[in-house]
């Protein structure tokens, strides 16, 4: 009884464990992705034609197809 | 019976003049592609010192290279790789080659993107210091001015129009949930406020179901029957929905999806599908405006189903098709296995949180860009930056493009990009026309799709017809032209 009380305990000990794991795993791919995020829109800031207003005033096409 | 999806993309690129907004598109469209041909020319070796330059020879005309000042009338080239470069309705239009299969048209589509960059750069000689032509691969001005990017699927001429109508509008209402190109806003007037963001560059500029035209009044269907090949046996289904897209993710599912269904709807298999949406045009819009996923269409047999739901119905019969038959119009099984899989998890990822994609699809890369610079600036959604980066997502210029800077994960090798702006696709008469043009150039005197006219200098002009897209391949012509001096003796041994 004793014997299946521990190994009872071990595997949600090791449940527990994995969880943790697991959502630590969840924690640092989410800053992760922040990261990548921000990384991204320093970009954006960099590129970005300078004058939004009128870059968008001037791009005028002639309609298609 | 289904028969071989070949297939292929055509693309208006918007086009502009920094330093000069106010240029005339048309002449700089010419200019553009004249530069490309003159460069691309020297590439592959053809002497212009002994030619006149102005005879067309190869579907284009253009003065002496190194002249600055170029003809600027409306070119019409054909590549080496078999496309065709042109300038059409004040752009310039690259239509990919006939291609075999959704993968090739992928990798000549981004060839063409290719090609556009490079006439860039080589237009750069020919413009007035302090201007300079960019090139954007889009669908929209954002003032309610439209141009396309059209595909197209070869389809047995036997498959009644109607039945294909009536069986593929509910999938093209509904593919935007993967292939829409994103879009800040709506064109709509009236509308603007309502919306802050679409799906699709596109869905603004549709009013019809089904109808001929293509420039106004767009229909979801379009009806142009123009085959481009023998018109007893072969349809090419023209299909002007789709927006231009960045991601190679979204372009192959584009691709892919709708060759699926198409060989379904030849083989019968939606026969006996009751799923009819009551008001596609609205429901495409509807679609549209709805990032979220979560709005429901109604059905003529009473029901509201979502996008996704809709979709999820196609691959599920195209799964059990595939069990049953192959899909070999397609691909070989290995390839249809991997396109399927890659629908499918595109529409799990979709119904858990579309956020997933944001490496994959177009529309979620940019509405990811525009909502993060958004929070970040704490700006209202019509703030013009935010327009400003819906725009420079399609900038085609690697120091400027947005969807460059994304992440996108990517499904081709550059190195085949490259290849592919020269050479032709193996598999269909693209390479009949890229090789003769390749070699013998200078004895053609006109290409189209589905003919090439040689002028061997003594005889009439000889007209070699190519009826059957699938004919004309590496398979059938290259020992013949590899043995050939001269193209009076590949036309010997062609028997024409």
């Amino acid at each position: 009884m004793a014997e299946r009380e521990q190994k009872k305990k071990t595997q949600t000990q090791r449940e527990s464990e994995e969880l943790h794991e697991e959502v630590q795993a969840k924690n640092e791919s989410a800053e992760k992705l922040k990261a990548d995020l921000d990384d991204l829109l320093d970009e954006i800031d960099e590129v970005l034609e300078e004058n939004a207003e009128e870059f968008v005033r001037n791009y005028v096409q002639k309609g298609g197809q | 019976m289904a028969i071989a999806k070949v297939c292929g993309i055509e693309t208006e690129y918007g086009i502009s003049v920094l330093g000069s907004p106010d240029a005339n598109p048309i002449s700089v469209s010419s200019v553009l592609i004249n530069a490309y041909v003159s460069e691309v020319a020297g590439r592959v070796g053809w002497d212009f010192e002994t030619e006149s330059p102005g005879n067309d020879a190869r579907g284009f005309s253009f003065e002496a290279p190194g002249n600055a000042e170029m003809e600027t009338h409306l070119v019409n080239t054909v590549l080496t790789n078999g496309a065709r470069l042109y300038v059409d309705h004040a752009h310039p239009e690259y239509s990919s080659p006939e291609c075999i299969s959704p993968k090739q048209a992928l990798l000549y589509d981004k060839a063409g993107e290719e090609v556009l960059r490079r006439a860039m750069k080589a237009s750069k000689r020919f413009m007035p210091p302090g201007q300079e032509i960019v090139v954007y691969k889009n669908n929209s001005d954002r003032k309610g001015n439209s141009y396309g990017c059209h595909e197209n699927y070869m389809m047995d001429r036997a498959v009644p129009f109607a039945k294909i109508v009536k069986q593929l509008t509910p999938f093209f209402v509904t593919r935007q949930i993967f292939c829409g190109a994103g879009k800040l806003g709506t064109e709509i007037l009236g509308s603007q406020g309502e919306v802050s963001f679409q799906l699709s560059q596109r869905a603004d500029f549709f009013e019809e179901e089904v109808g001929l035209e293509t420039t106004l009044k767009r229909p979801i269907i379009n009806t142009r029957d123009e085959p481009h090949a023998d018109a007893t046996r072969f349809r090419r289904l023209h299909v002007i929905l789709g927006d231009a897209n960045l991601s190679e993710f979204s372009t192959f599912l584009k691709l892919a999806s709708t060759a699926v269904v198409l060989s379904m709807i030849e083989d019968g298999v939606l026969d006996d599908v009751e799923l009819q949406i009551c008001s596609p045009v609205q429901a495409l819009r509807k679609v549209s405006c709805d990032p979220g996923l979560k709005v429901t269409v109604d059905t003529t047999d009473g029901r509201s189903m979502t996008a996704l739901e809709i979709q999820w119905s196609y691959l599920e019969m195209a799964k059990k098709y595939f069990e049953r038959e192959g899909i070999p119009t397609v691909g070989t099984s290995e390839e249809v296995a991997v396109l399927l899989g890659l629908w499918e998890n595109t529409l799990s990822q979709l119904e858990e949180d579309p956020m997933l994609l944001r490496q994959r699809l177009d529309w979620v890369a940019k509405l990811n860009l525009i909502q993060g610079y958004k929070e970040r600036h704490s700006l209202g959604w019509n703030d013009p930056k935010l327009a400003a980066i819906d725009l420079q997502y399609h900038d085609i210029r690697p120091e400027k493009s947005l969807a460059l800077r994304a992440g996108l994960e990517t499904l081709l090798d550059s190195k085949d990009v490259d290849m592919a702006v020269f050479e032709p696709p193996k598999e269909t008469r693209a390479y009949f026309r890229g090789k003769c043009l390749e070699k013998f150039g200078e004895s053609i005197a006109a290409a189209n799709w589905d003919s090439l006219i040689f002028d061997t200098g003594k005889d009439p002009l000889r007209r070699v017809p190519m009826m059957d897209p699938l004919k004309g391949t590496f398979d059938h012509v290259d020992g013949l032209i590899q043995s050939s001096n001269s193209a009076l003796e590949l036309l010997e041994g062609l028997g024409a």
